[in-house]
This record gives structure tokens, sequence and C-alpha cells, in this order.
């Protein structure tokens, strides 16, 4: 089973990522595929198209955002989730870091919030901050190294999604 | 100036530690190269023409005697002997090697330097009118504001991966000496009235305007909110920034500026989308109390707040002194008013002839390190035009400050005028340019040494970029000079009209680019002209372009029948 990093530990991933383009155009016999039981994260496409299949059967739901994605998609029905994930094509596209920040900040989402994609351990401690609390690294980083990564600074200035005071105000305190 | 408390200090030196990592994983290659890059750039570091580029920060532009001394030994030690001070108010040095940016970076720790956010996709330092807290024309100082900034913006989660560099300027008095509008968001302090407040009256506050900037497509800033209440400070800017981040372009590195959304957007358009966002985050935890601005403020240290009681018999000793050669000069264009009777403001120009525009050596530094410590608290400025500030000498101390500063040639008495030029490092250090500055700007310099002649042109802005990048400012130079390369040659072209400060405005191209031996005549060509058609000393060069175009100036520069062409000529021969 793959591995993720989930609340900073190294625990196995039982997630499985539906293929949007398999499952919204009909197969060789004319029909589009059913959609498998189990845990599935689906991408935000195949959620808008399929709704109503994915809840219907037995299995935890996930959906995958991309970093231009608008919250307000998903926001609505997050209460039927259990996972949301947002994909970073690059690790130098921080879109995702803000829509991570309006997911648990404004639209008051309490699950797993996963990034995934070109992520990597130097982009963790700030991806963390802005509220992710899974990690899919890509092929080739070495988790358990990377765990380092968010005790790397101690302190943040800024409100975030893990910081609901400034540090200006808690160090009145 | 801001000192560090225990919990400042803790994230500086896990900054160091974090990036000796981020190098021993690289040079282990542990580290892909383009990943290793946007980390070294956040901790300033470029790869250059000759070696390592490393830019240190001068939050806002402030700096103490102890620091320069440790970047005097940063110098010394890992580089040839000299740094140069950059229109961003910070200190590049050209030569160190990769290998010991960890360690020069645990050296600035020491004395609170660092070089975080000094490059990147990043917030980068905050930059601030040189003469915060001592201008008489301030209506609010900006340095505490400053600082905020510099706190909220330092490694926030949220804006470390944004389109492009971003860039905050403050001003706290009409004049902008910060030249706010052009950068992504210019920040003028005011006062007004907070309708949501307790507080009665006028509150500080800010008037916001955003995607102003220089480089390849140069935009003045469109003011979105006319006046923001100090306390929505941060949480205004974090709306701006996080339209900028989710909408700002990204598909190609030249259109991803702020100043590019808020103009394809409109600035109507995008001040309504940043409000929208504010609204959700107006009066929440980011929102500032009076403690808050009051325990920042508690940090800094006040120097220049005792009146001083000599200023008497300071005035007497400065009106002998004014028969010595050169120190009227000086005390005229380096001197400047302080808000507090019986202190006074001084420049040290870092552009003596021959010396490359915002370099200082080592050993100056020490010098100035040790002045600073003599004359002025033990602190001082960086300016956005490359030169340093004592922002309190006492007015009794000047003939004495005068001689020291003549004795270390940085005491030009050049503020303002022709020769105190704008000039990015160029072609001769930067993997950028195109062509080069320095030498552009020395011939200049070397043409019009002529102090009187240099007094008579009055105010002069000139400027110098090797590319169009733009880092040295030149479209907004009285005067602008940007380095193009044609057909491998390198070759300049002239921009005129331009103004940085309140009444910002972009130089517009004379005509075909020139020669670099064929500038300071065209450089000459433009003054001649302005001599001719002010109509007192009072009109400025620019002043002069806004009133007859740039016409008459175009036609003089490129007249092949002009009396003086032959003497160009002859002159050009020789050289």
């Amino acid at each position: 089973m793959p591995k993720i990093i989930r609340n900073r530990r190294i625990v196995d991933d039982g997630w499985r990522l539906l293929d949007a383009d398999a499952l919204l155009a009909p197969g060789e016999d004319g029909f589009v595929p059913e959609i498998p039981a189990g845990d599935v994260v689906a991408p935000v496409g195949l959620w808008r198209a399929r709704r109503d299949e994915l809840t219907g059967r037995p299995g935890r739901i996930g959906v995958l955002l991309a970093g231009h994605d608008e919250p307000e998609a998903i926001a609505p029905a997050l209460a039927m989730l259990s996972l949301v994930a947002v994909r970073f094509d690059k690790f130098s596209d921080g879109r995702g870091y803000s829509l991570a920040r309006l997911l648990r900040e404004r639209h008051g989402w309490r699950g797993e919030l996963r990034a995934t994609g070109d992520v990597a351990r130097d982009q963790l401690l700030y991806l963390e901050r802005c509220g992710f609390d899974s990690f899919e690294l890509r092929e080739g980083e070495d988790a358990q190294a990377a765990l380092a990564a968010f005790a790397e600074l101690s302190e943040q200035y800024q409100v975030s999604a893990t910081a609901p005071r400034p540090l200006f105000r808690r160090r009145a305190a | 100036m801001y000192r560090y408390d225990p919990i400042d200090q803790r994230l500086v030196d896990a900054r160091v530690a974090q990036f000796r990592d981020q190098t021993r994983r690289y040079l282990a290659g542990e580290l892909e190269e383009e990943e290793f890059k946007a980390l070294r750039l956040r901790n300033g570091l470029y790869l250059q023409r000759h070696a390592p580029m490393l830019r240190v920060a001068i939050p806002y532009g402030l700096l103490s005697s102890l620091q320069l001394r440790k970047l005097a030994h940063v110098a010394r030690r890992y580089d040839r002997g000299y740094g140069h001070f950059s229109t961003r108010q910070n200190v590049q040095f050209n030569w160190p090697r990769l290998e010991d940016v960890p360690d020069i970076l645990a050296e600035l720790a020491t004395v609170q330097m660092h070089a975080i956010q000094t490059s990147g996709n990043t917030i980068r330092n905050i930059t601030c009118d040189h003469f915060a807290g001592v201008a008489p024309d301030e209506v609010v100082d900006p340095l505490v504001w400053c600082e905020l900034l510099r706190q909220w913006s330092t490694f926030h989660p949220e804006f470390a991966y944004l389109p492009r560099k971003f860039k905050i300027a403050v001003s706290g008095s009409p004049a902008d000496r910060a030249a706010s509008l052009v950068h992504d968001i210019g920040l003028a302090a005011l006062m007004g009235t907070d309708p949501d407040s307790k507080e009665s009256g006028s509150v500080p506050g800010f008037r916001v305007a955003a995607g102003g900037g220089l480089g390849r497509t140069p935009i003045v800033g469109h003011v979105i909110r006319e006046f923001l209440p100090w306390r929505h400070l941060l949480s205004y800017l974090e709306a701006i920034l996080r339209v900028y981040n989710r909408y700002g372009r990204r598909d190609s590195l030249h259109k991803a500026r702020l100043k590019i959304l808020v103009k394809a957007r409109g600035p109507e358009a995008f001040a309504r989308e940043v409000e929208a966002e504010w609204s959700h985050l107006r009066n929440g935890p980011a929102t500032l109390t009076q403690q808050d601005v009051q325990r920042i403020e508690a940090r800094f240290s006040k120097p220049g707040t005792d009146p001083d009681l000599t200023a008497e018999h300071a005035e007497f000793t400065l009106k002998k002194m004014r028969s010595v050669p050169g120190f009227a000069a000086w005390e005229r264009r380096n001197v400047h008013p302080h808000r507090l009777p019986g202190y006074a403001v001084v420049t040290l120009s870092l552009k003596k002839t021959g010396v490359p525009p915002g370099d200082v050596t080592a050993g100056q530094m020490e010098a100035i390190a040790d002045l600073a410590e003599r004359y002025s608290f033990g602190e001082l400025r960086v300016t956005h035009e490359q030169n340093l500030v004592f922002a309190d000498v006492a007015r009794g101390d000047l003939p004495a400050l005068w001689q020291a500063l003549r004795a270390q040639g940085l005491a030009t008495p050049n503020i303002g005028l022709l020769t105190n030029i704008i000039s990015c490092p160029g072609g001769d250090f930067c993997s950028l340019a195109n062509a080069r500055s320095i030498p552009v700007a020395e011939s200049i310099q070397r043409r019009f040494e002529d102090l009187d002649y240099l007094f008579d042109i009055g105010e002069l802005d000139l400027n110098i970029s090797g590319c169009m990048n733009a880092c040295g400012h030149h479209h907004v130079g009285h005067i602008g000079i940007l380095g193009v390369d044609k057909n491998g040659s390198e070759f300049y072209q002239l921009e005129i009209g331009g103004s940085q400060g309140a009444r910002a405005a972009l130089g517009r191209v004379l005509g075909p680019a020139l020669r670099a031996a064929e500038v300071p005549d065209a450089i000459e060509r433009l003054i001649e002209v302005y001599l001719e058609q002010r109509d007192s000393e009072a009109e400025r060069f620019v002043d002069v372009v806004r009133r007859i175009g740039s016409e008459p100036f175009r036609e003089r520069v490129y007249a092949k029948d002009h009396p003086e062409s032959a003497d160009r000529r002859r002159r050009l021969a020789v050289a």
C-alpha cells in the first residue's frame, strides 16, 4: 500500500484516485463504466458529473481540486466528503496554498486536506501552515527525511490555518 | 531602529540552519537544480556572471553601526572587500562562494540581519522613505508600519510561491521619497477618519496604490483605496495578495506581475475584487490593536529626540564655515532639514566619479560605522538612490562630519544633481544585463565634473539600467538611459520626462539608441536645450520637458549639422 504523511506521521494510504477520463466517457461497450466501491477520490469534474452515483455507493468520497479551481465548487457539499485533495502541477504554482486557507478558514473544512502532485520536502512546512494535514509526496522523495521539514521554523508571525492568532497578539500574552 | 526580541532572533537563526541543510542537500545531489534555485533565491542568492551574488536585506533601509561593521567583515572575509548598495535599500555581495553562504548568513544573524526573501517570487524587502521619522514634511512616521509589514511578510506561508516577485513601499510624506507609485503596492501614510473607530478625530492610515512597477512594462500604480485605517493594514494587504496569488498570470514570466493583473481587470474592477475578498478578512484576527502597534514601537530605538541646546552656537560656527571652500556646496546639496531644531539630516554620496554608484569598500564601511556612532546615534539609512544617510546629526557637528566624510570620499556635493546617478551593476556583473551601466555612468560624471556647471543645471535625476528589467529605475529618471543589445553590440536608449515621487511619471523614448561613446554628448545637448529654454533657475529640467515637450530635445540630440558636431567627432576620435 502506498505511503503518505498524515499529521506528521508516515501511514498507509487506502484512497484510490479515480480516472476521470475513463469514467466520464462511454467505453467500448457503449456504457459509461460503473464507479468502483471503496474509498475513492474523484477529480472535481467527475464529482460534478456523477455525484449521485458517487454518494450512492458503499465507501467514502474525496474530491480532487486543481490550483485554479474555486472552493465554491465543493463548498456546499463538504458534509458529504471525507477528503479534499489539492493537486500541485508544479511546486512553484502557489495557488493551492490560498485554496487550502479558504477551505479551512472560510468554508470550515475540518476533514483531511491533502496536498498531492509536485509536493516535496521543502514545501511541507508552509503547506501545513495553510491547512494541509496530509501529503502525498512525489516520486523519489524520502518521506522519513521529509518529516524534519515540519520543525524547521518554530514560530510564525502571521495568522494562518494553524495559527488563529498572529504572533504579535500571542507575544502580548 | 527595531531591535529583535528572542522570537525574531530564533526565526532568523532557524532560517540559517534550514538553508545550511538545503545547501548541503544540493551539493550532495539530493536536491534538483530548479528546486534549489527557488530555495536559494528566497535566501537572496543568485548565480551570476562571475560568481554567486548574495543580496542581504536591509529592512526599510535602516542599518546600525554594528551591522555595517559586520557587512565590512563579510566583504573582506568572503568577498573582494566591497559591497554594493542597491535601489531596493539592500546590499549585494558579488563574489561569495556558494559553500560559504550558510556561514555568511550565520554571521549576519548575529547582528539581526538576514537575506530572507530578497529574491524569488515572494514578498520582498519592504522599502521606505529614507528620511522617515525625521523629515519636516512628514505626516505619519512610516517606520513602525514597515516593521509590522516586515514581520507579516516574513515566511508568509500562503504567499511563498507567488506568480512573481512582489514589492511594497511605504511613504509618510506628500513628497513620496519612497517612489511608492512604482511598486506592486505603494502605501502613502496619512491622517484620516475611520468611520468604524471609537477613536475621535483623525487616525493614521494609508492611501493604497496597486499595480505600479518598472521593468519591461512600466506602469504608475493606481489608487485602489483612498484611506485604509491603520487597524486594517495587514488584513487588507492579505486580500490584495490573495487575489494576486490566485488570479495573477502564471503562464508567462513577463506577464506575471501584479501590474498586468490590475491592467487586465481594470483598476476599479480589481479594487472591487480586493474589497470583496477583504470583506471576509476585515475585523478578523489580523486586525491590529493599539497594544500591538505600541509593542513594536517600544522596540525601536529613538535617536535624536533631545533638543540641542547649543543650536545657537552651531549656527554661528556654520556661518563661518561657509567661507571654507567646498563646505557651502556640500551643505547646500547633502544636508537636509530635520524636524527637530538643532539637528540636520546628512546624505553620504556614494556617487563619487570613478566609483561604481552604490559601491562601498570594507574600509569605508568601517569608517562610516565609526562616524555614525560619533555623529548620528550609531544608525544610518540606505536610500533607493544608492546613497547613505545619517538621520540625526547635531548641526554643530556638521563641519567635523564634513571633513571626516571628505577624507573618505563620501562628501561629493551632488545629491539631487545630475551626477548623483542611479545605476544598476549592469553587464560588468549581472547576467541579465544587455549592456554595461557603470562605465556609462562614469563617462557622464566625467563630462559634468565642473561643480559650478553642475550646480547651475540644478536638480536632475539621471538613472541608468543595463536592461529592461529596470533595476536602475531609468523610467523615472528625468533623464533615463537603458542599455540595449543590437546584434551583439551595446547601445543606449535615452528617455526624458520621467519622475519619481508624488508626481510619478514615466519617461518617453527620445529616439534611436546611441553608442556608449555618444552618450555624454547627447546628455550635454539635452542640458544645452534645457538651459536655453528654462524661464528661471527654479524651473528644473523635467519641468521644461513637461512644458515644451520632447521634440526640441530630440532635434538637438540627433542633429547632424549641429555646430558642436565637428568638435564632438574630434573628441570621439581622441577617445
